[in-house]
């Protein structure tokens, strides 16, 4: 019983995170998913998107605009990492881990040399923050998250659903077809770290503003919880979600599932040190998921008809 | 129409594995023209249609399609003249996406991609009535994804594709081999009926003799990255797969034709 209480009152916290998170995971579907390149530079920009961000509102730039400005410097995170790729040849994982390296310089450098830089929600108008996460009214973070939630994806949605888009799409399904309809690859793939980046850097700025601070590390794994939220959510709604809306919605939901069930794992007593550990657990266990059942589907079907 | 001028091409130039695969190879086409390609495995087939494509950069030599130096472009920009299908039936669709959604794309080739929406209504009914024409019953499933259409299917929407909108050149490269003697048929026939209708310029690339000699208005053969048999017209009306196999020796110095040509009745 006890434990159900506590559970129940850590919920608005885990929900919230899951949906800032899942607006980061977003941007991983985006790589991983649609454009089928595994991008680890998400890890540098997330902090890079808080940094810019606090930085930008301590200095007196209003919070909206500092967001708008995180998102943009992402985009470049991005950039960087399609150059290396795409014009160095740079095969996209290494790419994503020398821009993700080079980021943690350049995020020290953006937050003047210190590892942690507050910013209190006494002192500046920020869009959401921690201390509300309990409050009946719409300082709620979650108001401004769930409006964000499907903002995006309804862009998302329709970008993908354009001409452009669709050259997007293909790139990642078949990049030599695409090629021969007549299709930039290069400059797809390009498009696409971008704007996973810069929704990413998005989520940075946001998380940032929700725990007060922005901290060098806190991108340190973010790439996997962006794929536990990917493939938890696909894992819990593949047959029901085929509609790419529903799909990025599933990719918030998986989110917010993973952080539930952080902190289940946590009040069974583990402490927060192994996170990580439990984190990479998590990810694993979901990635195996299809894996085996994949597996079980064999077993059954060996005295019958092969399966495809 | 199609200026293939001294094109040499090597791979790994320098190496032990050192191989030319285009040597000094001239190859002109008319506008209508409808080459078949054989010739033994090695013999630079489909790296000549790639170096037309521009998978990769030639070494030597330039190409010039209707008075355009192509050379040097980038193979998607080579890609709004030309239409390809692959060997591979997996090469040539977008596998995740619809079959509606293969045909829209195939339908900006050489086009802007803006952010206008990606598929218009009338476009749908324009693509129902082509996929009609494959009878293959796709009209009726266009908005499944094409990963789960057959080699065949595939194969056949790929030439749906490449046709679409109307190359300058359709490049075939193999486009039959990878499927099963029932389907194989049905596809060449679809590729003579677009051939046709659309009166295309088309080099396509065979292993079997037959279709070699049954198709197309000329017929090239290649060995060692040469072209060393070139006949059209009524001799190539003529001809017979033991008359070819006869030529091919007396070309290429060589004894035996290679297991491969011989395979393919």
């Amino acid at each position: 019983m006890n434990f159900l209480l506590t559970f129940i009152g850590t919920l608005p916290g885990a929900v919230t995170q899951g949906l800032i998170w899942g607006l980061m995971a977003m941007g991983v579907y985006v790589t991983f998913r649609v454009l089928n390149v595994s991008d680890l530079t998400v890890d540098g920009t997330l902090a890079t998107g808080g940094a810019v961000c606090v930085m930008l509102v301590r200095s007196g730039v209003p919070v909206g605009l500092a967001v708008l400005i995180a998102f943009l410097v992402g985009l470049l995170c991005g950039l960087s990492t399609a150059f290396l790729h795409t014009k160095w040849g740079i095969p996209a994982i290494l790419a994503g881990i020398l821009s993700q390296l080079a980021l943690y310089s350049v995020n020290l450098r953006i937050m003047a040399s210190k590892a942690n830089v507050s910013i209190s929600v006494d002192r500046y108008t920020l869009l959401i923050s921690q201390r509300y996460v309990r409050e009946p009214s719409l300082c709620n973070p979650l108001f401004v998250l769930i409006i964000l939630t499907v903002a995006i994806i309804a862009m998302l949605y329709w970008y993908f659903g354009t001409e452009s888009g669709s050259a997007l799409r293909a790139t990642g399904a078949n990049p030599r077809m695409a090629r021969a309809q007549g299709i930039n690859t290069d400059f797809q793939i390009t498009l696409g770290l971008m704007l996973a980046n810069g929704m990413v850097a998005l989520a940075g700025a946001l998380l940032a503003q929700y725990q007060g601070f922005a901290d060098v590390n806190m991108g340190r794994g973010a790439i996997v919880i962006g794929l536990a939220a990917v493939i938890i959510g696909e894992v819990l709604t593949q047959k029901i979600f085929i509609n790419f809306a529903l799909k990025l919605l599933a990719v918030s939901i998986g989110s917010i599932v993973y952080f539930l069930v952080l902190q289940v794992v946590l009040q069974l007593g583990l402490n927060t040190n192994d996170l990580k550990l439990i984190s990479a657990l998590i990810v694993a266990i979901f990635l195996a998921l299809p894996h085996f059942s994949q597996r079980m589907k064999k077993g059954q079907n060996n005295g019958g008809k092969k399966s495809a | 129409m199609l200026k293939v001028q001294s094109v040499t091409k090597t791979f790994h130039p320098g190496t032990v594995n050192a191989n030319t695969a285009l040597d000094n190879l001239s190859l002109h086409l008319k506008n209508g023209d409808f080459v078949t390609v054989i010739g033994g495995n090695g013999a630079g087939k489909s790296t000549l249609l790639n170096a037309i494509a521009g998978t990769f950069s030639i070494d030597e030599g330039s190409i010039v399609l209707d008075d355009v130096d192509i050379t040097n472009l980038p193979e998607f920009r080579r890609s709004a003249f030309l239409g390809r299908v692959f060997q591979d039936p997996m090469m040539g669709t977008a596998p995740t996406m619809q079959i509606d959604e293969n045909l829209a794309l195939a339908a900006r080739r050489g086009q802007k991609r803006g952010l206008k929406w990606g598929m218009k209504r009338e476009e749908q009914e324009r693509y129902r009535e082509l996929l009609k024409t494959l009878e293959l019953g796709l009209e009726d499933r266009m908005s499944i994804k094409v990963g789960l259409l057959s080699g065949g299917q595939r194969q056949s929407l790929t030439l749906l594709m490449a046709t679409l909108k109307k190359p300058k050149l359709l490049l075939l490269d193999e486009h039959t081999a990878a499927l099963d003697p029932r389907t194989a048929p049905k596809v060449l026939e679809i590729t003579q009926r677009l051939v046709e209708h659309h009166k295309l310029t088309t080099l396509m690339i065979t292993h079997n003799m037959r279709d070699a000699l049954h198709l197309g208005n000329r017929l090239v053969m290649m060995d060692g990255g040469r072209i060393v048999l070139d006949i059209s017209g009524e001799e190539k009306k003529n001809l017979t797969v033991s008359d070819l196999l006869a030529r091919f020796s007396a070309a290429s110095g060589k004894e035996e034709v290679s297991d491969k040509l011989l395979l393919s009745k």
